[in-house]
């Protein structure tokens, strides 16, 4: 048998190694799932080596939607990279918008007005729930519970975005804030449609736990699958729910308190094992939390400008110089570091990826566990293709 | 005792069930090409040029082929050709027009920058989602024949936004005559003092803006609502 | 941003206290409110990282980001990787490391064995800059296909002229397909008639 990473820390050498004949085990056999395979969530290849139908070996591949999305980020000018953030992550566009906004807002030390603080705290807790849902749909989708779920998580998602699509025109490349602000006002009709989404969340989230959280099949089939170490996650730089999942306390709301999530009181719920199960129910309880901030959101947020007056929508040079700014997202940090060189397009436009980042120990997960189980795993960690290869 | 989570669920499966025949809720599915749901004022979908006037839509188009939308269109789809002469626009001003608007909305993906940058509120974003066409080049170049649209449309499909514009432009508009009046009487004041003078050889020069010719489009219609406060654009 | 961490310029004092001779400076950052970065040479590069993870008061155990840039201009290629501690919750400290040329001595050594992180973004690094992070366990190309040949980043890479007919013919794509379709861009891709 091939020897899997002795060093949990460490990756496993090289995959090019192609491991046929063994004399204990009798054959290897390397088995190609993907691009095209359904489970995959996209185009995404996992080179599995399997010995019998144990895992002995994982090597993910990338680059099937490689766009080059950095390099078109920096042959265009910033705001034109703006709506190209919208389809990394495409189910997060909101967050997206924002991460990026934020890394341009620190670039050139453009202030946002209070309202759109608040507007973009509520509609980036309505992408951690629009998102949250769907990653549980998908999950069971994986598990085999074939569509129900799924049709269940769909239903509400299409509540959050028809909400978007009344702000922004687009269901979902949103394409909304802007430096300095967001693009349009939501008025008071608007607001009123978010509380009463908001309000009805919480009944939604007990049904579908009803359905699911104490289901029995699905325990038997997540608890104890794929538990991911906290030493791990720290090292390998896994972030948003897999890390805390595995119970490490960071959640880049509390940590940076970027825009005005000081002002928030929410708790950051913590996983046990790290396991599948509590991947999934990690989500459940921060959708939980999510809740309460957006009506908190909702109640508070003023009347105002949702545009700095100041700010500029073309012609932007800012002085040379860089800026990293990220946001909790709803799989993790999002991140975009940002040169300048004082030309109107980005010298460096790199944006840090999280579902990359969580996919990379993909192998330490998998490793001795079947076929069945990396699909499932695959899906608890959470990957959009769009952002993996960007 | 085992089980009891997949029958708390059944009774879920079963609920949604149910409640699909008669609860609003629960059923949220359209058929769609019989039925059709109403488009959300801000849907947008593909770029629009707007034109004062219905009956002269080639004539009206309120684009000066400034080009800052090509510009700033991040997949650069759109591509505008200056006219070489000028005519005159709504306010009666001598204004380059496009004579050559091109839009590929094969590659456009309908961002609104173009909407957003465009200082003269000439192109704006369309509701009209059916375009599939089985000619996938030329079919989805829509030249400025197709472009433009006139802002009775726009009014029809953003209301509040058109009203808006409307009456930022109506304002504008004023003003803009106004000064010029000012400017000719101004000229025409400085003008009886030179020829008071001393006489000249040379004939004043007519004021810059002229009132608009009896051949310029009509006034457009008022906007159907007082103009609200500049920004921001209030939201259903 | 956190006031607990220590400043760079402490950093930079302490590294050098740690590593004398090592060659470490500041990048000053002229943006607002932005902290200048260290910039580590390549030989101490693996030995600050390691310190930097290990230090009592640093503890910077996640590395988020690793970034490549290309300077045509000074003539280098950089990685930048961007620290921060999530057992302090403090952060970032944005380290550099500058290759001494683009074309062959681009190689630094990887931070793989210091932060997991690094594997694959440093793959992407090597993938799209070419730079070659010695001591990585798995070095090959990530996003690219592995004949690719070129480094995609960099500030000179030439696009292949392989452009499928552009409508809106914009000059730039105009031009390429001038000289990749000599035969189909004589009848100039003029935009259709005007219809008035
Ligand atoms: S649509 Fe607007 S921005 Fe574009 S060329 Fe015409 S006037 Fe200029
Ligand atoms: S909507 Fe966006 S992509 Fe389409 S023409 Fe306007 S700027 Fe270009």
């Amino acid at each position: 048998m091939i020897e899997a990473s002795t060093d949990a820390l460490l990756p496993s050498p090289g995959s090019r190694v192609r491991p046929v004949r063994d004399p204990f085990h009798g054959d290897l056999l390397e088995v190609s799932m993907g691009p095209h395979h359904p489970s995959t969530h996209g185009v995404f290849r996992m080179v599995a080596t399997l010995d019998g139908e144990t895992i002995v070996r994982l090597k993910p591949v990338f680059g099937y939607l490689h766009r080059n999305h950095e390099k078109l980020g920096e042959s265009t000018t910033y705001l034109a990279s703006m709506p190209y953030t919208d389809r990394l992550d495409y189910l997060c566009s909101m967050t997206n918008n924002w991460a990026y906004a934020l890394a341009v807002e620190r670039l050139i030390g453009q202030p946002v007005p209070e309202r759109a603080e608040y507007v973009r705290v509520i509609l980036a807790e309505l992408t951690r729930l629009l998102n949250h849902t769907c990653l549980a749909g998908f999950l069971l989708q994986d598990c085999g519970a074939s569509g129900t779920p799924l049709m269940y998580a769909f239903r509400e998602r299409e509540k959050i975005l028809d909400l978007f699509e009344s702000l922004s025109g687009s269901r979902m490349m949103c394409n909304y804030q802007r430096f300095g602000g967001c693009r349009v006002d939501p008025g008071a009709h608007w607001l009123a449609a978010a509380s009463r989404v908001t309000e009805g969340y919480g009944r939604f989230l007990d049904e579908f736990e009803a359905l699911l959280t104490g289901n029995e099949i699905m325990m038997a089939r997540t608890q104890g699958v794929g538990p991911l170490s906290a030493k791990l996650a720290v090292a390998a730089g896994v972030t948003g729910p897999m890390l805390r999942a595995a119970g490490v306390a960071y959640d880049i709301r509390k940590v940076d308190g970027y825009g005005i999530y000081p002002r928030f009181n929410f708790r950051v719920p913590l996983g046990e094992h790290g396991d599948t199960y509590d991947r999934y129910m990690l989500r459940i309880l921060e959708m939980r939390e999510s809740i309460p901030i957006l009506r908190q959101a909702l109640a508070e947020i003023p009347a105002g400008p949702i545009m700095d007056p100041k700010a500029r929508l073309r012609g932007l040079r800012p002085k040379a110089g860089e800026s990293y700014g990220r946001i909790e997202g709803p799989k993790g940090e999002i991140g975009f570091y940002l040169v300048s060189d004082g030309t109107p397009n980005p010298y460096r436009y790199r944006v840090r990826p999280p579902s990359l980042i969580n996919l990379t120990i993909l192998e330490d997960l998998c490793l001795g566990r079947t076929i069945a189980d990396a699909v499932i795993i695959l899906g608890s960690v959470d990957i959009v293709l769009g952002e993996v290869d960007r | 005792m085992l089980g009891t989570g997949l029958i708390k669920g059944l009774m879920v499966t079963a609920k949604n069930l149910a409640g699909s025949f008669h609860d609003p809720e629960r059923l949220v599915t359209t058929e769609y090409p019989e039925q059709r749901t109403v488009l959300p004022q801000n849907y947008r979908n593909f770029p629009f040029l707007v034109t004062e006037n219905a009956e002269d839509p080639m004539g009206t188009l309120r684009c000066v082929a400034c080009q800052i939308c090509e510009k700033e269109c991040p997949p650069q789809c759109i591509y505008i050709e200056k006219s070489k002469d000028k005519k005159a626009d709504a306010a009666g001003k001598m204004q380059i027009y496009p004579a050559v608007f091109d839009i590929d909305i094969s590659v456009c993906m309908s961002c609104q920058i173009c909407v957003e940058v465009c200082p003269f509120d000439a192109i704006k974003m369309d509701q009209v989602f059916e375009i599939a066409t089985a000619d996938r080049f030329t079919g989805l170049l829509l030249d400025r024949g197709q472009l433009s649209k006139p802002n009775s449309y726009f009014h029809q499909i953003h209301p509040t936004d058109a009203a808006e514009v409307d009456g930022r432009l109506a304002a504008e508009r004023k003003a803009a005559a106004e000064k010029a009046k000012a400017a000719a009487a101004a000229a025409a004041a400085k003008a009886a003092a030179s020829t008071a003078s001393a006489p000249s050889p040379v004939k004043a020069p007519p004021p810059v803006s002229a009132p608009p010719p009896a051949t310029a489009v009509p006034a457009i219609p008022p906007p159907v609502s007082p103009p609200p406060p500049p920004s921001p654009p209030p939201q259903p | 941003m956190n006031p607990a961490m220590e400043t760079p310029e402490q950093i930079r004092d302490r590294l050098l206290a740690r590593f004398p001779g090592a060659e470490i400076s500041l990048v000053p950052n002229p943006a607002p409110g932005a902290q200048p970065s260290l910039c580590v040479g390549a030989a101490h590069l693996r030995e600050a990282a390691v310190f930097l993870r290990d230090d009592d008061a640093l503890r910077l155990d996640y590395c988020s980001n690793v970034t490549g840039i290309d300077w045509p201009k000074p003539g280098h290629l950089e990685v930048v990787y961007h620290l921060y501690s999530m057992a302090l919750r403090h952060g970032p400290l944005v380290l550099r490391a500058r290759t001494g040329n683009r074309a062959d001595l681009v190689s630094l050594p990887s931070l793989t064995p210091v932060w997991r992180s690094c594997e694959f973004q440093e793959r992407e690094v090597f993938d799209l800059y070419g730079v070659v992070f010695e001591g990585h366990p798995d070095l090959r190309r990530l996003l690219m296909w592995d004949e690719f040949k070129d480094f995609p980043m960099r500030k000179d890479y030439v696009e292949p002229p392989d452009y499928e007919w552009e409508p809106t013919a914009h000059d730039a794509v105009a031009a390429k397909a001038a000289l990749q379709h000599p035969a189909a861009a004589a009848p100039s891709p003029a935009p259709s008639p005007e219809k008035t």
